[in-house]
């Protein structure tokens, strides 16, 4: 017997037992389901005729017995139940514990499945499970069984072997008299004892048995995983190599070099793409264990659960779907095991007694998204803060403080597990940080939304492929910096002329307005501590280039000195030594043999300010995460109104942030104005329209001005009518929906709305404007303007 | 006789240092430095060496000791630490030396500061004390250090 045979029979057997967790529970919940029954049925038995076959007596013992106990349910003389179902799944795991002993040490190994064994034959039996006496060899002809040859469906091995020509039909028809005569032995021992065909044939037969189901199998191969990684290795050097014949080619005119290049760059980028591909698995493949594991926790919990799938054929590379399987299963078993409730609790609860776990997975931006969700019991935010400040995570204060959606994050910290009681599947507060530890090695990040009462969702990015990503190379006073593909935007070029008007400032944050939307700004040489090589003198401080980047939902604006071309990188981490620096997130050795530093996007933007580590990020997050529906949404300026209150204003009706000194404010009549771009722009302070409306008009006089040193102003524009509203402080810009609305409780205001989670009041400016009366201001703006 | 260890010697303003040579990985020609932006000072960039990236750690400011002076070319010495190589920057590569416990004193009591805690000890040469290095501590850059910069 070689090496090689065993080796085949236990892929394959591997796979038929994956296939088996899966058909039984399918079988479960449809136990008339003849065609699933029959393929069940083929699986078990050829995986206990090829080990008999191959001399591995335990285990065709154990798959004698299983078969048996189908044969009957096959025949109709027994129903599928969750008993007979467990038995059987618990068959299936004796096999793969006794596959994994011969793969590590040649044989089943010492093992007692007595008890399993009695189990299924007593199940076969129709008995209750009771003591049966011992059986010791593996195929007694008593235990066969009614049909203990392959029948029915399927075409049997005697008929194939016949087919190949290998028997003829005669030798068959006498070895199978010989079975019903009473021989134990297979169908194929019995030729091959006879001398009638060689083992190998049997095994073909065998396997072109089990062709039958998996027709696909004639246009594929089985490669090592190790090589598969060699190849992805060499490709990297590759590319690498061709990286730098390209950049010698472009700095020669010499036609010769210039077409062999171009053509290795095209045959190079299709290779890569080839050999990516070869390490792409469907997601499926993790995916297609879980019904098995989450009826073992429903079994275990007395619950019902559905599992519902979407998109089980997106790729990931291979290794992230290695390093995404433990964490993934980990989150299924939390949702099946405290995420649904029992179904007794359920139907108290409104919902249907069956609970429903759906998995999800789509690409995204370059990323794939996974999401578990759950419609089981979500999280409970009082018990969540109660836990973390019981645990000393947090203060009793930070934790009241907390937005819900920060709450349910909690559960990623580590120690941290809202399980009431231990069961054996969850809950002894180590996972759900080992998940995002995880998730995070490889680039990935994973997120938590939850409902107290209706369900709970796990929403998880993951990076395609690891390897080798498009970066865009940039160069920053003098020295070279690759940013990653997947988070650049675009790219914008701001002339030297529309600098100054292209650039504004709020709140002394600099932002670009890019189509109508004000873009925050940072400045790669500022943020590293870079020293100018040059100032302004050269050409290229003429203008300005700006790259657009997303990071976590917020987008930025990061000003570079030049911007360079795309390049395939490598990404080599920094060594631990330098893991401290957020802003880069590795190395790459680029086409002329140099290293240069890849920006780690997100660490910059919170390095630089313009993604807040604070409160307002999460829900500005939350909030944009949603994309589908932005289309409703609308962008606001959030501003603090007088005494503190949260204001806003649709940004499409600001024209212009500004600061002005108080200093420059001058008087016009019984209106303060201030020379704005050769204008006179009349100022409304906020605070008096809204509160002391009466009073000045009582007594027609100038309101007083403010007397801090410089003013915050909303630059607006109603009707034809510039004006500047001075307001307390300027909060933020953010997207929203402003669905919740309550009727303003005073003037100014039109409506009351949740803007950010909070409580914001929209300002109302025809309302502001003609209780400032502004006629006259308006009159000497005219005025000024025809003079 | 006793046992006798191996060095790989260089000089750092004149003096005279030594590292275990089974740690030394190689000692290499200068080689293109990318500087890293908010590190460290004492971390004067990244080196390509044969598609590996090794970080250069200038063994004169490491060791508090005073700039080096232009026209030094300062040569690297590859070194194994538990997690990575480093490549630590010295002006000028001597002998391969062997020596014997019987002259290693622990670190002098004259010594101070930084060159203190990142020696193992002294050797007494012939001509010349070697100071023998602990590359770990030589290649350690505290933590406070990375972050934020």
């Amino acid at each position: 017997m070689s090496d090689d045979i065993v080796r085949e029979f236990l892929v394959e057997s591997n796979e038929n037992l994956d296939l088996l967790d899966r058909e039984l529970v399918q079988l479960e919940k449809d136990p008339g389901n003849r065609a699933t029954l029959a393929s069940v049925f083929r699986t078990i038995h050829s995986i206990k005729g090829t080990c008999g076959f191959l001399g591995f007596t335990k285990l065709e013992s154990v798959a004698h017995v299983g078969e048996s106990l189908l044969s009957k349910l096959r025949d109709g003389e027994l129903l599928l139940g969750p008993e007979i179902t467990t038995a059987l799944l618990e068959m299936v795991d004796a096999i793969r514990q006794m596959l994994r002993s011969i793969e590590a040490i040649g044989n089943e190994g010492e093992r007692n499945d007595e008890p399993l064994i009695r189990s299924l034959t007593s199940l076969h039996l129709g008995e209750k499970p009771r003591a049966v006496k011992p059986r010791t060899t593996a195929s007694s002809p008593e235990a066969r069984g009614p049909s203990g040859a392959p029948q029915g469906n399927t075409e049997s091995i005697g008929e194939i072997l016949v087919k190949q020509g290998s028997v003829t039909a005669k030798e068959v028809e006498s070895a199978i008299i010989l079975q019903e005569e009473g021989d134990p032995r297979h169908l194929g021992e019995i030729l091959v004892e006879q001398g009638s065909v060689k083992p190998r044939q049997v095994l073909e037969a065998l396997q072109s048995q089990q062709s039958i189901r998996g027709a696909a199998s004639e246009s594929s191969i089985r490669v090592e995983v190790g090589l598969l990684d060699k190849l992805m290795n060499l490709v990297g050097e590759l590319v690498l190599a061709r990286n730098q014949v390209l950049q010698f080619s472009n700095a020669t005119e010499d036609e010769r070099i210039a077409a062999p290049s171009q053509r290795l760059n095209l045959i190079t980028t299709e290779l890569q793409e080839a050999v990516m591909k070869t390490r792409m698995q469907p997601i499926g493949n993790i995916w297609s264990k879980f019904p098995r594991t989450v009826r073992d926790v429903a079994a275990a919990c007395g619950k019902q659960i559905r599992i519902d799938t979407e998109g089980k054929e997106t790729e990931l590379d291979k290794t992230i779907i290695e390093a995404i399987k433990d964490p993934l299963t980990h989150i299924v078993r939390n949702s099946a095991d405290h995420g649904i409730e029992a179904p007794d609790k359920r139907i108290k609860a409104g919902k249907p007694a069956e609970g429903k776990l759906s998995l999800r997975a789509y690409h995204e931006g370059g990323q794939v998204i996974i999401e578990i969700s759950d419609d089981g019991a979500g999280l409970d935010p009082e018990k969540l803060r109660r836990k973390a400040v019981e645990k000393g995570l947090l203060t009793p204060e930070h934790a009241a403080k907390m937005a819900e959606r920060e709450v349910a994050n909690l559960i990623f910290l580590p120690g941290f597990s809202t399980a009431e009681k231990v069961t054996n599947v969850s809950g002894r507060g180590v996972g759900m940080d080992v998940v995002k530890t995880n998730i995070e090695k490889i680039g990935g990040t994973v997120d938590v939304k939850s409902v107290f009462g209706a369900g709970t969702a796990v929403k998880m990015k993951i990076p395609l492929t690891l390897a080798i990503v498009p970066g865009l190379v940039v160069v920053s006073a003098g020295q070279r910096f690759v940013i990653p593909q997947v988070s650049l935007l675009e790219l914008v070029r701001i002339k030297r002329d529309q600098v100054r008007a292209g650039i504004e400032m709020v709140h002394g944050a600099p932002v670009y307005r890019l189509r109508g939307r004000l873009l925050p700004l940072a400045y790669l040489d500022k943020e590293l501590q870079l020293s100018k090589v040059f100032e302004d003198a050269d050409v290229e401080s003429n203008a300005v280039n700006m790259v657009v980047l997303q990071a976590e939902n917020r987008q930025f604006g990061l000003i570079v000195d030049e911007i360079k071309d795309t390049e395939e990188i490598v990404v080599k981490p920094l060594g631990r030594r330098l893991k401290g620096l957020k802003t880069f997130a590795g190395a790459a050795i680029m086409g002329d043999g140099k290293v240069a530093l890849i920006l780690d996007v997100l660490g910059l933007a919170q390095k630089s300010g313009v993604v807040s580590k604070q409160e307002d990020r999460t829900w500005a997050e939350s909030e944009t995460e949603s994309q589908e529906k932005s289309s409703n949404k609308r962008t606001f300026l959030l501003f603090a109104g007088p005494d503190d209150a949260r204001m806003a204003l649709p940004l499409d009706a600001l024209a212009r942030l500004e600061e002005f000194p108080a200093s420059q404010v001058e008087k016009s009549g019984a209106q303060w104005v201030i020379q704005y771009r050769e204008r006179i722009l009349p100022l409304i302070r906020l605070k008096l329209v809204l509160e002391e409306r009466r009073k000045r008009r009582r007594h027609g006089e100038t309101p007083e001005m403010p007397s801090e040193a410089q003013l915050q102003v909303l630059v607006c524009s109603h009707e034809q009518q510039t004006f500047g509203v001075i307001v307390e402080k300027i909060l933020d810009i953010v997207e929203d929906r402003a669905e919740v609305k309550s009727p303003a409780t005073r003037a100014g205001i039109l409506y009351a709305a949740v803007i950010g989670n909070r409580v914001t009041e929209l300002i109302d400016l025809p309302a502001i404007l003609r209780a400032a009366e502004l006629t006259s201001a308006r009159e000497t703006e005219q005025a000024e303007v025809h003079s | 006789m006793a046992q006798t260890q191996q060095f790989c010697t260089f000089y750092l303003d004149k003096n005279l240092f030594g590292i275990e040579l089974l740690k030394v990985q190689e000692v290499i020609q200068p080689l293109d430095l990318t500087e890293v932006p908010l590190a460290r000072p004492v971390v004067r960039g990244l080196m390509n060496l044969r598609g590996q990236i090794v970080m250069g750690i200038d063994l004169r400011r490491q060791l508090e000791f005073p700039e080096r002076p232009p026209g030094i070319v300062p040569m690297n010495v590859v070194v194994h630490t538990a997690q990575e190589s480093v490549s630590l920057l010295v002006d000028e590569i001597g002998d391969v030396v062997e020596v014997g416990e019987e002259t290693f004193e622990p670190p002098p009591e004259t010594l101070q500061g930084k060159v203190r805690s990142a020696i193992l000890g002294v050797h007494k040469l012939d001509k010349q004390l070697m100071h023998v290095l602990d590359t770990e501590r030589a290649c350690a850059i505290e933590d406070r250090a990375a972050d934020n910069g």
